[in-house]
């Protein structure tokens, strides 16, 4: 019987990280998790401060917000405020994931069975992944960009690099198409490409620009359609290509950045999701090795140790609380999930008629692969789960002098605490919904953006700060005007009138 | 099948650049925060690191995101008393626990400073950034340690660490080229032979002589010992800048605690600024009160000797060490003279002199701080002259308190870009 046990004690070693990873790997397949090729690598805790500062790209171009990255996490783990994670894992194919040398073989397992086989199949089977993000060629992106970066340094110097960086970051989260599939990002011929691009977009953009001579604008007549057609959601995209006095390396630089944002989108799209389903798949793996008596009691002590404290959800009033924990609400959910489809209450065929008594990992890779956080909570979020919680909804109205619950964990609330909790998942609802407008292309070349209240949610103070970055990179006049309904509420301008303005 | 790849080896510091951009950008900020230090830190505090804060608010990257107002719904979990419209009290002070949107450290109010730890190496590149000693041009060759190891081509003998495998390779594969292209002709040769040849005695010697031949081609060596190239270094003579300073303290009675104290941080941050900047600098301590006398680092600044005041004999001191010890024409000599300003009355005339007559043509540049927060006496208006006839090669800053004690520093050692030091 011992025989079959896998080691005992908590030190590792590059063998039994190879046994465990075939066991896991075993275990995983039977569950048809379908991943990636995996990469293990081990390093140093320095190195995981690295990894962590460089917000999950394993290989980043330059630039002092990383550094600034990396203190913060240095400070906080001198300090212990924060054990260093034990999982990054990257999108790519092959999956990278780091372990770091100073775990037990406990975790080592604990992160080959989440990361390499949870985080991993889920970025290959989950639609948003499949459709946003292109795994076998990323990591060539990010050498073309890294080195695109290096070399626009050397030719233009790091500061003038560092300022469309800036700007251009200040932007990012407005550099995705939310409703339109994006070509997948081939990087072989990125170079290539790279060089036909740019002479092709400043011809265009030149063409755009033309018209303007004053000689020819008595023929112009005086209803022009107005420009651009629609309004764009994605201002980098649309800065890339329209914006009228950027050099041809600047608009490749957006693009590096709007291609990153792009990458990056699925990930802020899906994070209790991913996590949920690594954190139940760790679960159900290591489980599995205990009931085939790989591992020994110590071994399952010290994991269930480290899950539970992954897991635990502290309440709204404690002072721990700092929203809802992803792993928490997330394996929770692929729990229940399971429950559900393996033994459903009265309850649950109520609510879920067409799951219950279903075959629990059909129904669980099916979630897996089709939805995102919003639709997954507004799916399969159950009466049981949000009893679990005791999950309850306030409406925070700034013209009412009270805070109203209006919703908890009872028969009348459940739909109402699902509706506002996948709402919170919303990244549409929880970024302003701001988009260009109008370009004044006959007159003083101004942009116009227009930002729609959503429950008179307003700006927040940064606007300007942000409209300063854009005017950078546009180089024109910049307004944005904040709508409540058809009313203007605010309107922002950049430059602001009477004060001189230098463009760099 | 994964594959394990053990990266512990891989190169420390991957965040180094970033981390080093972040700092450059926020020099200003650091470069406040270490005077700040510098000033409260005591006299033998200087070498370790510091811990720097910044405003939360000057280093936020900016982007768009939701203000307060309006009407926002949120869902929390931990629900124990409330009941479907229950109407709450709005707490004091903004948000219960921080809005949904961003992480949590960017979206809150009135956070602390950004706090970060420079290493004491940053420290003192940071308090001494862009100070020099003025004027320091004599250069020369020194017999030891200043020497560049450079490359000096390429040697057939050698010790095996200089062993270079390119060319070594190069010279094997010629010499296996050269030593058997003749035999290799006549194989070839055989070869062709053969093939029109009806076996025979003839063909039969051809093929012992092929034979031959295979055997002596298969006996050329790959690699010989003479084809071993080996790398040739050789060390050439650096020529540098020698350079003496001299550190003349008052130590008299008139000097309390306070002002000693003064004096010892302002020549503590002369001798760290030289240790750290100025490999091959000598320093020269003189401690005096009517008596001038040269001590060591440890007596310069612990001993607590005392007695009256006669600046004149520091200087006289000083000229005779030079004399003795330091050939004007190899050093570059310096001098930072502390002291009150409280001068046995007749002297101060004769320090003036010595500085002007003999002195200052020798030196490169001295300066004279004076610590009191009284009125400036003889010794300073003396001084003043001196200023008038050497702008280049004398600076005299009064000092009042430790605060003045960083800011003097660095005025006095500023970089001069422009060559010319006004006073």
């Amino acid at each position: 019987m011992t025989d079959k046990l896998l080691s005992s004690g908590t030190a590792w070693s590059f063998d039994l990280i190879e046994k465990y990873d075939r066991e896991i790997a075993r275990i995983a397949q039977g569950y048809r998790l379908d991943t990636y090729p995996n990469q293990i690598e081990i390093i140093r805790s320095d190195q995981m401060m690295d990894a962590y500062a460089s917000v999950g790209m394993p290989i980043g171009y330059n630039h002092w917000s990383y550094g600034k990255q990396f203190l913060n996490v240095e400070r906080s783990y001198k300090r212990g405020q924060m054990g260093l994670a034990y999982e990054i894992v990257i999108n790519s194919n092959p999956c990278i994931s780091y372990l770091m040398e100073e775990n037990t073989m406990t975790m080592q397992a604990l992160v080959i069975a989440h990361a390499c086989y949870g985080h991993n199949s889920f970025f290959k089977n989950n639609y948003l992944f499949k459709s946003w993000t292109d795994a076998d060629s990323i990591i060539d992106y990010f050498v073309f960009a890294r080195n695109f970066i290096a070399e626009c340094e050397e030719r233009h110097g790091a500061e003038m690099v560092e300022s469309v960086l800036d700007s251009c970051h200040a932007l990012m989260h407005y550099g995705t198409d939310r409703y339109k599939r994006p070509y997948p990002i081939s990087a072989a011929e990125e170079l290539a490409r790279q060089k036909e691009r740019e002479e092709y977009v400043q011809q265009q953009v030149n063409d755009l620009w033309r018209t303007i001579p004053v000689s020819d604008s008595r023929r112009e007549p005086t209803d022009q359609p107005r420009f651009p057609l629609e309004p764009q959601e994605n201002l980098l995209y649309f800065i890339e290509k329209n914006a009228p006095l950027l050099e041809p390396w600047q608009r490749e630089i957006v693009r590096i950045v709007r291609k990153i944002a792009q990458y990056f989108y699925p990930q802020r799209q899906t994070q209790v999701m991913n996590e949920g389903w690594a954190t139940f798949w760790h679960y159900t793996i290591l489980n599995d090795m205990y009931d085939q008596q790989l591992v020994d009691d110590g071994f399952m002590m010290e994991f269930l140790h480290s899950h539970s404290s992954v897991v635990a959800q502290p309440s709204f009033d404690s002072p721990h609380f700092s929203g809802i924990n992803p792993y928490a609400l997330g394996f929770a959910m692929m729990r229940d999930i399971r429950r559900i489809c393996e033994s459903p209450t009265e309850e649950d065929k109520r609510w879920f008629p067409e799951i219950a008594g279903s075959d629990w990992l059909t129904t669980l890779h099916f979630a897996m692969e089709n939805f995102k956080d919003e639709s997954f909570v507004q799916q399969f979020l159950s009466p049981r789960v949000i009893r679990d919680f005791h999950l309850f909804s306030i409406v925070d109205d700034d013209e009412s002098e009270t805070i109203d619950v209006n919703a908890i964990h009872d028969d009348d609330g459940y739909r109402s605490v699902r509706e506002a909790l996948a709402m919170q998942y919303n990244l549409s609802s929880r970024e302003p919904n701001i988009q260009v407008h109008d370009v004044d292309i006959r007159g003083d070349r101004s942009l116009t953006l227009h930002h729609q209240q959503n429950n008179r949610n307003p700006l927040n103070d940064d606007t300007q700060e942000v409209l300063k970055h854009l005017y950078r990179l546009w180089k024109f006049d910049v307004h944005l005007y904040s709508f409540d309904g058809e009313e203007v509420d605010r309107s922002f301008r950049v430059p602001t009138r009477g004060i001189s303005l230098n463009s760099k | 099948m994964s594959y394990i790849i053990d990266r512990r080896l891989n190169s420390k510091d991957k965040s180094a650049v970033n981390r080093q951009r972040f700092l450059k950008r926020y020099k200003k900020h650091i470069k406040r925060a270490v005077s700040d230090a510098v000033s409260k830190r005591s006299i033998t505090d200087m070498e370790r690191g510091e811990n720097i804060g910044i405003p939360q608010k000057d280093i936020e990257e900016p982007t768009f995101g939701h203000g307060h107002g309006g009407v926002r719904s949120r869902v929390l979990p931990g629900n124990r008393e409330f009941n479907a419209g229950d109407k709450l009290r709005r707490p004091e002070g903004g948000e219960g626990g921080g809005a949904g949107n961003g992480s949590a450290s960017d979206s809150g109010e009135g956070m602390d400073d950004f706090v970060f730890q420079i290493t004491q190496e940053e420290f003192l590149e940071f308090m001494f950034e862009d100070l020099e000693l003025p004027n320091l041009v004599k250069r020369q060759l020194l017999a030891n340690d200043a020497v560049k190891i450079v490359k000096a081509g390429i040697s057939e003998v050698g010790t095996p660490n200089q062993l270079n495998i390119v060319r070594s390779m190069r010279s094997a594969y010629a010499r296996r080229i050269a030593l058997g292209a003749k035999k290799r002709r006549r194989k070839n040769e055989i070869l062709a032979l053969l093939q029109n040849m009806d076996d025979g005695i003839e063909a039969r010697a051809l093929q012992q002589e092929l034979e031959e031949l295979e055997r002596k081609l298969s006996r050329i060596p790959y690699i010989d010992d003479f084809d071993l190239k080996f790398n040739i270094n050789k060390q050439e003579p650096q020529p540098s800048s020698k350079a003496v300073m001299f550190c003349l303290m008052d130590v008299s009675g008139s000097m309390d605690q306070r002002t000693k104290d003064i004096a010892k941080r302002f020549f503590i941050l002369l001798y760290l600024f030289l240790q750290r900047n100025y490999e091959k600098t000598e320093v020269v301590f003189i401690r005096h009160h009517s008596t001038a006398k040269e001590v060591d680092e440890q007596e310069f600044f612990y001993s607590r000797e005392t007695g009256g005041t006669v600046v004149s004999s520091a200087l006289k001191l000083m000229h005779e060490i030079i004399e003795e010890r330091y050939p004007v024409s190899e050093w570059n000599i310096y001098g930072a003279q502390a002291s009150d300003g409280d001068n046995w009355t007749n002297d101060s005339p004769i320090c003036h002199d010595l500085l002007n007559e003999q002195l200052l043509p020798l030196l490169q540049y001295y300066c004279y701080i004076e610590i009191t927060d009284r009125g400036h006496q003889e010794l300073w208006q003396f001084y003043e002259k001196l200023v008038e006839a050497n702008p280049e090669a004398f600076a005299m800053r009064g000092i009042e308190d430790y605060a003045d004690i960083y800011p003097v520093f660095r005025d006095l050692f500023h970089r001069d870009t422009a060559g010319l030091r006004a006073s």
